[in-house]
């Protein structure tokens, strides 16, 4: 334990690891890909069921055979979610884990 | 999924049971059978805490996956969504839809951070950083609340179903069912364990998939595997028979902001949910946590599209009429369906797997319920930590066995009562008392005790006070075909508050009250929310799985 400055905690590798640059620019690649990625499924969605419950006749509407707006839209938010599962689930295993992963493995040395 | 449920004028002549009772009781016998041998060989190694509470942390993310799916496809998705379709056409698939796109809230911002911070239950990310006591008091009472009320639902659920599928009529057959139900959950969840458990919801999720995916090629082969088809002949059939458009919006929700508050609950109570959050500690890293969602949101999703085959297969095939009149209600639209297609057999399949489904949620239901007992009141409250893993077992054990006799007793009281409503009560307590507290503990640095405390129990106080008060407790007019109101109640009327779904307000409340609780306090605990961030994103000091 040093003894120069113990309230600011500057021994605990947690709290270097947290303050470190590295840690700094993983927790922001990691928000600036999730938070985004977020907003927009919950406003899709969120203007789909806005849709439905005050745009009825236009998601009534037929457009191929019997098959509405509505349908299309609904159907759509299935393809939107299982694109965001594929997108999200290829960029954190290709992109976000390796460089968590250093992080873990340094404070596995520094421990 | 609506007020119909439970009740019966009798179109269907005398005999009020379609298919083979026999038939149908042998199919499910055999899935009892199987499961329980798998649990007995998966109970040889459930003395350590990690073993009994998260299976080791030893499957794979796709066996996860499955799991996760055969916990969240309850008998409220499979039937209540089928019947909601069939009867309300587009308004039924509508739910459908906030069901799965909920699961991205819980891939992108939930899944992976908690696999890294948490050990066993929900109560253990909510306190890491915060007064252990108090925080696990409050995470523990709320698990408990949502399991509870998710757990008289589906067992409300096997009661009404029972009168259909094998042909037990009357209270006394209906109240056995339940205790049988009940019995086997008690031993699957105190002899398997998560693991005995997992296998369970895996078998199950993919009988489940396995019979749906059957019924929906059949329907779609009958109209020539054209969905325009199927659409046009199911309006059409709804039509005659004095119905409205299935395609058109509002059959089922007239209040649009009832919907929007419905769709709010949807859509952030999945991540939320205790006994879904339970499942990512079965997997050994946060990579597999996050494999499990990507396997559960395929499933959850391909079934979701089956429902909307099968629901309008049914309001074709079957009729709205029919189905409204069968013993089990609107949730009878399935069955019947498979009845029209394959006869007695692929009944009895359709309704053993309806068992299997109701059977799988339960257990997991359970665990969830007794490892917050054990956990987070015995041992951090009770104990103050000192409880060795194989006390913490031993009482988790003694709590399934109270909470199932609790449940047993429970489901025979909410007989009848609207499954719907219960499920969309636990939906909506979880995105309000828990979701809140899930997202601030975890991105919110200057979160602290009093703003989870604030917003668990403000979440929690203001989304049951308001459900109380709904018209879904009382005073709804009476529907002039049952001569009974849909509400809970008969022959009273205290409801002041407009809407069904409380999601709308206590939701936001429960968001509000976390940011002021913590303006309000200084606390903070450097140390340990750099241990639970540097731990959330990169998974070091992550708990690990067991070896044999």
């Amino acid at each position: 334990m040093s003894k120069e400055a113990p309230e600011r905690v500057v021994d605990d590798p947690n709290v270097a690891m947290q303050n470190s640059p590295e840690f700094d620019q993983l927790r922001s690649k990691f928000r600036r890909f999730v938070f985004p990625l977020t907003a927009l499924f919950l406003a899709w969605y969120f203007l789909y069921v806005l849709l439905s419950v005050f745009a009825k006749d236009f998601m009534g509407t037929r457009v191929l055979g019997n098959i509405t707006w509505g349908l299309i839209l609904g159907l759509l938010q299935f393809v939107s979610t299982f694109t965001i599962t594929m997108v999200y689930a290829r960029w954190a295993d290709r992109v976000f884990d390796p460089e968590a992963e250093a992080l873990a493995q340094k404070m596995g040395v520094t421990k | 999924m609506s007020a119909l449920l439970g009740s019966a004028p009798s179109l269907v002549p005398a005999a009020t049971t379609v298919g083979n009772p026999a038939i149908n009781i042998g199919i499910f016998a055999l899935f009892v059978v199987v499961t329980l041998a798998i649990v007995i060989r998966a109970s040889r190694n459930n003395r350590s805490a990690a073993e009994y509470y998260a299976g080791g942390r030893a499957f794979t993310g796709r066996q996860n996956g499955i799991a996760i799916a055969g916990d969240y496809l309850s008998a409220a998705s499979f039937l209540g969504i089928a019947g909601a379709i069939a009867i309300n056409g587009y308004d039924g698939f509508l739910y459908s839809i906030g069901f799965l796109v909920a699961w991205l809230v819980a891939l992108l911002l939930v899944a992976e951070l908690l696999r890294n911070v948490g050990k066993y239950t929900m109560a253990d990310v909510l306190s890491f950083r915060l007064r252990q006591r108090p925080v696990r008091i409050a995470a523990a009472i709320s698990t408990l609340v949502v399991s509870f009320f998710y757990l008289l639902a589906q067992m409300a659920g096997a009661g009404g179903l029972v009168a259909l599928l094998l042909g037990i009529e009357g209270a006394v057959g209906q109240r056995l069912v339940i205790v049988v139900v009940g019995i086997l959950m008690i031993f699957y969840v105190i002899f398997g364990g998560m693991k005995g458990t997992t296998w369970v919801q895996i078998i199950k999720a993919v009988l489940l998939i396995i019979g749906a995916a059957i019924m929906t090629f059949w329907v779609l082969a009958k109209f020539g595997l054209s969905l325009s088809t199927l659409l046009g002949d199911a309006t059409t059939a709804s039509q005659d028979a004095g119905g409205k458009d299935l395609l058109q919006p509002g059959l089922q929700y007239k209040n649009p902001v009832d919907f929007i508050s419905l769709s709010m609950a949807l859509v952030l109570g999945t991540a939320g949910l205790p006994h879904v959050l339970m499942r990512f500690y079965t997997v050994p890293t946060s990579r597999e946590a996050r494999r499990s969602v990507v396997w559960a949101i395929w499933l959850i999703g391909i079934f979701y599209i089956f429902t909307l085959i099968l629901g309008f297969g049914a309001a074709d095939l079957v009729g709205a009429a029919a189905i409204k009149a069968a013993p089990g209600g609107v949730n009878s639209a399935a069955p019947l369906l498979a009845f029209e297609l394959g006869g007695e057999i692929l009944l009895g399949i359709i309704s053993a797997v309806a068992f299997a489904t109701i059977l799988a949620v339960v257990a997991g239901l359970t665990i969830t319920a007794s490892a917050s007992l054990s956990h987070d009141i015995y041992n951090t409250v009770v104990k103050k930590g000192t409880a060795t893993p194989e006390e913490e077992v031993k009482v988790a054990r003694i709590a399934a066995l109270v909470l199932g006799a609790i449940a047993i007793i429970g489901g025979i009281f909410a007989l009848g009562q609207n499954i719907a409503f219960l499920v969309a009560l636990a939906f909506a307590i979880a995105a309000s008392a828990n979701l809140p507290t899930i997202l601030y503990s975890l991105f919110w640095k200057r979160f602290n005790t009093r703003g989870a405390l604030w917003s668990i129990y403000g979440g929690l106080i203001s989304a049951i006070t308001l459900i109380i008060f709904s018209p879904v407790v009382s005073g709804k007019p009476i529907d002039p075909l049952t001569k009974k109101s849909p509400s809970m109640l008969q022959g009273v009327d205290f409801h002041w508050f407009p809407l069904d779904n409380p999601g709308i307000i206590s939701i936001p409340l429960g968001f509000v009250l976390g940011y002021i609780g913590t303006v309000t306090s200084r606390e903070y605990n450097a140390a340990k929310y750099a241990e639970m961030e540097v731990r959330s994103l990169t998974g070091h000091g992550a708990e690990t799985a067991t070896h044999h």
